[in-house]
């Protein structure tokens, strides 16, 4: 399947605090075979990659502590990390949407994440993809 | 006779979790859970419904706590309900959810009595879904100790 080749060429990184989040970002990412770590927070995600990690993909909470999803965008690309950084958040106000696209998000996706939002980041990654889920 | 009691309590099954989507407990992110299910992660809608139960009851403990304080920190307050819409978002508990958002206006307007009035609803909709959650759970594990296979419903809404 299509959907499935591509993604097991991904390698994702999820950034979020919040337990249940990461295991359903975690099994959906695992679901079309992205190969995915976990970290709880932006100095986290900083911190693995000072490391020398890199991932074609990020999943960037927005409120954690220590440094919140801003920040740590911010960081990253200012460490030259090219890799896709998707927002996701159950925030809703438009400055606070805009303030994060601004720090450097590629997209950004409203929490929950579902099958349709990942396909769609998939498909902005590589637009040859096209899902094969109805 | 086995196969008789099966599907029986497959139809259960099908008729108790559609109850549940049109009286509004339930929306879609819950089936979206089910369908992350498969025979490598068999446990994995328990273990997020867990999930949600362990974060939900946290949340409403610190809610009950900070508004019970004498100089109320709504940006605290707001901040925990935040978290708990997140959580029923991401579950699919709908109910919980709404109450959250409504929950929040109130916290922007510092009504108090309207917060606590707010905590009460959302208090009261988490252990309609948690009692309901725990019987589908049930009727899930009896079905499977039963030799039969959790039938799955299309969402037609």
């Amino acid at each position: 399947m299509a959907r499935r080749n591509f993604g097991t060429q991904v390698t994702a990184l999820v950034v979020d605090d919040n337990a249940l989040n990461q295991k359903i970002h975690q099994r959906l990412l695992e679901s079309v075979g992205v190969r995915n770590e976990v970290v709880t927070n932006g100095k986290e995600a900083v911190d693995i990659h000072c490391h020398g990690k890199r991932f074609d993909l990020i999943l960037m909470d927005m409120d954690m502590p220590i440094m919140n999803g801003i920040q740590a965008t911010k960081e990253l690309r200012s460490m030259g990390i090219g890799s896709m950084i998707v927002g996701v958040s159950s925030r809703c106000p438009e400055t606070e949407i805009r303030k994060f696209m601004e720090s450097g998000l590629n997209d950004y996706h409203e929490k929950p994440l579902n099958t349709a939002k990942l396909n769609s980041i998939l498909h902005k990654m590589n637009p040859n993809f096209t899902s094969n889920n109805k | 006779m086995q196969n008789m009691e099966v599907d029986q309590m497959q139809r259960q099954y099908l008729d108790y979790i559609k109850s549940l989507f049109l009286e509004g407990f339930l929306d879609g992110q819950f089936l979206q859970l089910q369908q992350l299910q498969d025979e490598n992660n068999p446990d994995f809608v328990v273990e997020v419904v867990s999930l949600f139960f362990e974060d939900s009851e946290r949340l409403l403990n610190d809610l009950t706590f900070a508004l019970d304080q004498k100089g109320i920190d709504f940006k605290k307050v707001d901040a925990h309900v935040h978290q708990l819409k997140g959580s029923s978002s991401s579950i699919g508990a709908q109910r919980v959810k709404n109450c959250c958002i409504a929950f929040r206006n109130f916290c922007e307007e510092q009504n108090i009595d309207e917060c606590l009035s707010c905590l009460q609803q959302v208090k009261q909709e988490y252990c309609h879904v948690k009692n309901k959650l725990e019987t589908l759970i049930r009727l899930e594990q009896q079905i499977v100790a039963a030799g039969g296979s959790i039938p799955t419903m299309e969402f037609s809404f």
